[in-house]
């Protein structure tokens, strides 16, 4: 008995899109603290043909999505190896672990002071933030993934005089990757999240900055049109990540 | 439970207490280095990182004298009430939110494409429309706050909901029991796992954007312990809120896992 769910699926958009628009049209609450859908249509539409905060939209989430990269791509490469080889080597484990753990609890955009002391306001204080954000799930799955590797395989690789970087690439990498593709979903979020926490705090270009501007210029619709084009990003970053997903898991089942 | 020390459980005590000598070594080690290239050599420049003694300085200035616009217990009071309350406004609402998804698919098929909307914009790039709406005040933190804390609870709740055993549910229905019965007895018991999963990422989440929000704008709270020491470039203050906070964040944890252990007491057998 499979019931009818549609009229309540649209019955819940129309009533959020319509009190949305509603309770703006009428008055009830000024368009200076809540723009109305249409407005921020229109909104986003002015600032994709006329520069803002120095830049088109697309610009700046251009910039956005370089820094995103460069620093997701950093945690991927420092923190898959090392999760391969605390899962590999116990002592090795144990010497990490209890930095890591200390590391885990500080929260990523705590490091916004240090990463802009550091590497500046411009492009490396923002990747080291991200970096802080997705570097924990990468490290974390890898490790998981190379626990999971069966043993007599790196024995058996042993005994066939396969040297330790032999063995990383051609057994622990590829027995890890479901959990370590797995890990860099998570760990794509978390980079992005902090990415806009750091854009709203010390950079001055970028989607985050978008909305700082926004803010200032007391422009709800600026602040709400950016909100929009951040979470579509984040959407398409994790898109491709679960289409990434999705094909390691296929390959694997087939082998 | 203490009587089966068999043979393996001895094994992993070893290599427990061996782990532990090797991480007190690691932390001994890093100690070391970070006197020797601080204080000792001058390596490190003190503008970049601080050295141990500036460290315990910085400690004591904030302790006694105050940094920041209070002293470091009136800090973390404020954090922690900011933390505590937008965490328990989220779970008051996300749970039961959860719950009601999971249990009745009308309900699921009403919420869900709002919050599959709303899901993907981080909990930061609120702070802007809440600083619009809220100023620079604690309500302004407790709503980011706790739409952070929300998702992470809806979403772990309804999964544990969703996941009973339907078995169990038409045993229990078929022994008599009604609604009220079927939902505390069947569903709570079962899904509670996974909700305390939940409300773990939601603490996390909480801190994690308590520090953002206070970055922004804040009067007073570690966030703005950070923030002025940032401005004043006192990277040994810089350092001991980036410490407090994680020290914050982990003793909340084990709180909440406490508290998990104490209520999902037979899951441990």
């Amino acid at each position: 008995m499979r019931q009818t769910l549609w009229p309540y699926t649209l019955a819940g958009i129309v009533l959020f899109f319509g009190t949305w628009q509603g309770v703006v049209s009428i008055g009830l609450v000024s368009s200076f603290i809540l723009p109305s859908p249409l407005d921020v249509i229109e909104r986003l539409w002015t600032m994709s043909e006329r520069p803002f905060a120095g830049f088109l939209l697309y610009e700046h989430v251009l910039s956005s999505f370089l820094r995103f990269f460069y620093g997701f791509a950093l945690a991927v490469v420092i923190g898959v190896p090392l999760g391969l080889m605390m899962g590999r080597f116990r002592l090795f484990e144990e010497i990490v672990t209890p930095l890591f753990e200390a590391y885990r609890y500080v929260a990523p955009l705590a490091w916004v002071p240090f990463a802009a002391l550091w590497f500046g306001t411009g492009i490396g204080g923002p990747i080291m933030v991200i970096f802080a954000g997705a570097f924990a799930p990468c490290v974390v799955n890898a490790y998981r993934g190379a626990r999971l590797v069966d043993r007599h395989l790196i024995e058996a690789a042993q005994t066939h005089g396969a040297g330790e970087f032999r063995i990383a690439r051609e057994v622990l990498l590829p027995g890890a990757l479901p959990s370590i593709v797995a890990g860099l979903r998570v760990a794509a979020g978390l980079g992005w999240q902090s990415l806009i926490g750091a854009e709203l705090i010390v950079v001055s270009s970028g989607i985050g900055y978008v909305m700082v501007q926004g803010q200032s210029n007391l422009s709800p619709s600026t602040v709400v049109a950016a909100m929009i084009v951040i979470g579509l990003v984040g959407l398409v970053i994790d898109w491709i990540l679960r289409a990434a997903e999705a094909r390691v898991r296929t390959k694997w089942s087939r082998t | 439970m203490a009587a089966d020390a068999t043979p393996a459980r001895r094994t992993a005590g070893r290599w427990a207490s061996r782990s532990v000598l090797v991480g007190s070594l690691t932390v001994a080690t890093l100690l070391g280095l970070w006197f020797v290239l601080t204080s000792l050599t001058g390596v490190i420049d003190p503008n970049r990182f601080p050295s141990p003694a500036q460290f315990v300085a910085a400690l004591q200035q904030i302790a006694t004298a105050g940094y920041a616009g209070g002293t470091l217990v009136e800090q973390i009071l404020q954090s922690l009430w900011l933390v505590v309350t937008g965490f328990l406004v989220a779970i008051a609402v996300g749970v039961p939110l959860g719950f009601a998804m999971g249990y009745d698919r009308r309900i699921e098929a009403f919420v869900n494409p709002i919050f599959l909307l709303l899901r993907p914009i981080p909990p930061l790039a609120w702070i802007p429309l809440a600083i619009v709406w809220l100023g620079i005040s604690d309500a302004a933190k407790i709503m980011v706050i706790f739409v952070s804390a929300f998702v992470p609870s809806v979403i772990n709740t309804f999964t544990g909901v969703r996941g009973v055993n339907p078995t169990l549910i038409e045993a229990a229905r078929v022994h008599g029991a009604g609604r009220g019965r079927l939902l505390r007895e069947v569903y709570l018991p079962d899904a509670l796992p996974m909700i305390f999963t939940g409300l773990r990422l939601s603490l996390q989440a909480s801190w994690t954007t308590l520090v953002a929000a206070e970055l922004v704008g804040a009067f007073l709270g570690l966030g703005r312990v950070l923030s002025t020491a940032y401005r004043d470039i006192n990277t040994a203050m810089i350092l001991v809120a980036m410490v407090t906070i994680a020290i914050m964040g982990a003793l909340t944890m084990q709180l909440l896992v406490a508290l998990e252990r104490r209520v999902i007491r037979w899951r441990t057998l």
